[in-house]
């Protein structure tokens, strides 16, 4: 690299011997140093009065920023927060924070104005020195190590060397495998393709549980719903994240219906999962006149009246239809879990 | 009359008696005079009510007419251009009229919420016409309206049914195709109540049975919270969360950075 660098060098040498001044070609690119800027002396240090008067400034910031404090103090005593008034909130915290500020910036801008416009301002340089230590400095640390290694012996016991590099690599197992441990101890494949939902399991009202009947679910109705018995169990969320549907009524001749599906809408009353085949995002902002269904998080759009096929957006599948029908006492129930696992993609789906 | 009945009384007074049923007859004749006179009274009240609600409805029929019969046709059949008001009920005439959004102006993706175009007593008066079409749910009863429900339950009713369109703080949103949930902060309980239960143009419908009319009155009671409290982090910049914030912070907060790193490395005078 060097030699080639001389080599071009000498080139542009070359070139600068062979043609005559005046032609434009550039011979250096490197800015010529322009030293110091001529010495402007500041009003300060012109006029004593002027001088007196950055003084007083920065005293003035100094002395705002105590104002700020103790107005903080003040302010928080003052206005003090009332449970159950969330204006008290504002203001105390407004007040509070307003005070704190002026009492930060105060030092922080006398400090700048101080050390601009009073301190001494001449210009001075201070070049890099290289980084290379000197012989000697170099000489004495390979000497340390050489010694270090006669002294230990590390270099001739190999019995000592190796076991202490097998110990080095196990001592870190244990945390690994503690670590590793934290992680759900159930095959998470399996939690992820199944959700709570199973035959005769009742459609019930997010968040009151109370079960649904087919006849309470009018054209143009839309309700979101729990699997009934969900408020019992210890991990709500867990399965509410999965088992979410949305529940809605649409004429019946307005569903396309693929085969094998027949059966499972009531009377034009369907279900959906609510957990968009994108990321996850709640899908519920239901048209009721488009039958489009819209995920707020990154506008995938699904059409309801085609099995909930995607129209628009990022997400890839449509969502899982969960099978439903009535039972004896004219409740909605599952006719069974979703037929595909729901929400986004995952590493062993398989489609 | 008179003529004739004086010389007989006079002939009662010059014998001294009076005829044993004079007294019976009198209470007989006062009881059905009363009686009689409170019967005719009450008839012709009720006539006068039954005949000012048809006259609220012909009087309604007359404004359906020059005003909305064009699109939704003469007897509210529907058309291409609107659909059916029969069995729409009278909320959804209340919200729609109430709130400016019928007649609309113009089609798109959705009919805004303008200026109101009747009075009060038409708009009673339209939606008393399109009541008489057919049963639909009707205006709310004022009971449901104080906003002095259970904010809690209506705060988590409000997360699970109306807050994924309508934002958490009721700030409204975008939906698809130039469509939008309005902003719910100066809605009147009333036109929130009719909302939920008619489904106004995009919106579902959240039935009695959805949503009971208690837990109607709770959400309104919610917003109702909403309206008179303060948010408690201050600044709200429209309730739109990380989008106008972020703005918010990259234009005032990065600001000021600037400004004063200008400041910072700028030699004094």
């Amino acid at each position: 690299m060097a030699d080639q660098g001389t080599g071009s060098g000498t080139d542009v040498e070359k070139y600068d011997a062979a043609v005559p001044t005046g032609t434009g070609i550039v011979t250096s690119d490197r800015i010529e140093n322009p030293g110091f800027e001529p010495v402007r002396l500041r009003v300060s240090e012109l006029d004593p009065k002027k001088d007196k008067a950055n003084e007083r400034r920065v005293a003035l910031m100094f002395g705002l920023s105590m104002i700020g404090s103790a107005g903080a103090i003040a302010a928080y005593i003052i206005f003090p927060i009332v449970p159950g008034d969330p204006g008290s909130v504002r203001t105390n915290t407004f007040l509070l924070g307003l005070g704190l500020a002026l009492g930060l910036f105060g030092i922080g801008f006398g400090a700048v104005h101080w050390a601009k416009s009073l301190m001494d301002g001449h210009d001075l340089v201070e070049f890099r020195h290289g980084t290379r230590g000197s012989d000697a400095t170099r000489a004495k640390a390979a000497e340390v190590f050489h010694l270090g290694n006669k002294e230990s012996g590390i270099g001739r016991r190999h019995l000592i060397r190796n076991t202490l590099i097998g110990a080095l690599v196990f001592f870190p197992l244990p945390g690994i495998v503690v670590f590793r441990d934290l992680a759900p101890a159930a095959d998470p494949n399996q939690l992820l393709k199944f959700t709570m939902w199973k035959k005769g399991t009742r459609l019930t009202k997010d968040p009151s549980g109370v079960p649904i009947k087919a006849s309470d679910v009018t054209l143009g109705s839309v309700f979101h719903v729990i699997p009934d018995g969900l408020n019992d169990l210890p991990d709500k969320l867990e399965q509410k994240a999965k088992a979410a549907v949305l529940l809605m009524r649409l004429k019946p001749e307005d569903l396309h219906v693929s085969k094998g599906r027949e059966s499972w809408n009531y009377q034009g009353i369907i279900a959906y999962s609510k957990i968009c085949t994108h990321v996850g995002c709640p899908v519920a902002l239901y048209e009721q006149q488009t039958h489009h269904l819209l995920c707020p998080c990154h506008q995938s759009t699904f059409d309801i009246t085609h099995e909930a096929e995607v129209i628009f957006g990022p997400a890839n599948r449509p969502l899982p239809q969960l099978p439903i029908t009535i039972d004896s006492e004219g409740y909605l129930v599952a006719q069974s879990d979703f037929h595909e696992p729901v929400g986004p993609s995952f590493w062993e789906r398989k489609h | 009359m008179a003529k004739t009945a004086s010389p007989s009384a006079r002939k009662a007074r010059a014998t001294g008696r009076r005829s044993p049923l004079a007294s019976v007859s009198l209470l007989v004749i006062g009881l059905l005079a009363t009686g009689g006179a409170y019967a005719m009274f009450t008839t012709s009240a009720t006539a006068e009510t039954s005949s000012q609600v048809t006259s609220m409805v012909s009087q309604g029929q007359k404004l359906f007419a020059a005003n909305c019969a064009s699109c939704h046709g003469m007897n509210a059949q529907g058309s291409s251009a609107a659909p059916t008001l029969i069995g729409v009920g009278a909320a959804s005439v209340d919200f729609q009229v109430g709130t400016g959004r019928m007649p609309a102006a113009a089609t798109g993706p959705q009919i805004a919420k303008k200026a109101v175009q009747f009075t009060d007593s038409q708009i009673a008066a339209l939606a008393a016409y399109v009541a008489s079409l057919g049963p639909g749910p009707a205006i709310p009863e004022p009971q449901y309206l104080t906003g002095k429900g259970n904010v809690a339950t209506g705060a988590e009713l409000f997360r699970v049914n109306c807050a994924m369109c309508h934002n958490v703080a009721g700030a409204g949103g975008a939906l698809t195709q130039g469509k939008y949930a309005p902003n719910l902060h100066s809605v009147s309980a009333k036109h929130i109540y009719e909302a939920m239960l008619t489904g106004p143009q995009s919106m579902p419908v959240f039935n009695d049975l959805n949503i009971t009319p208690q837990d109607k009155a709770n959400i309104i009671s919610y917003l109702t919270y909403l309206n008179k409290n303060p948010s408690p982090g201050g600044l709200s910049l429209g309730d739109l969360g990380p989008v106008s914030e972020g703005l918010f912070v990259w234009i005032f907060a990065l600001g000021s950075v600037v400004a004063i790193t200008v400041w910072l490395t700028a030699k004094s005078n």
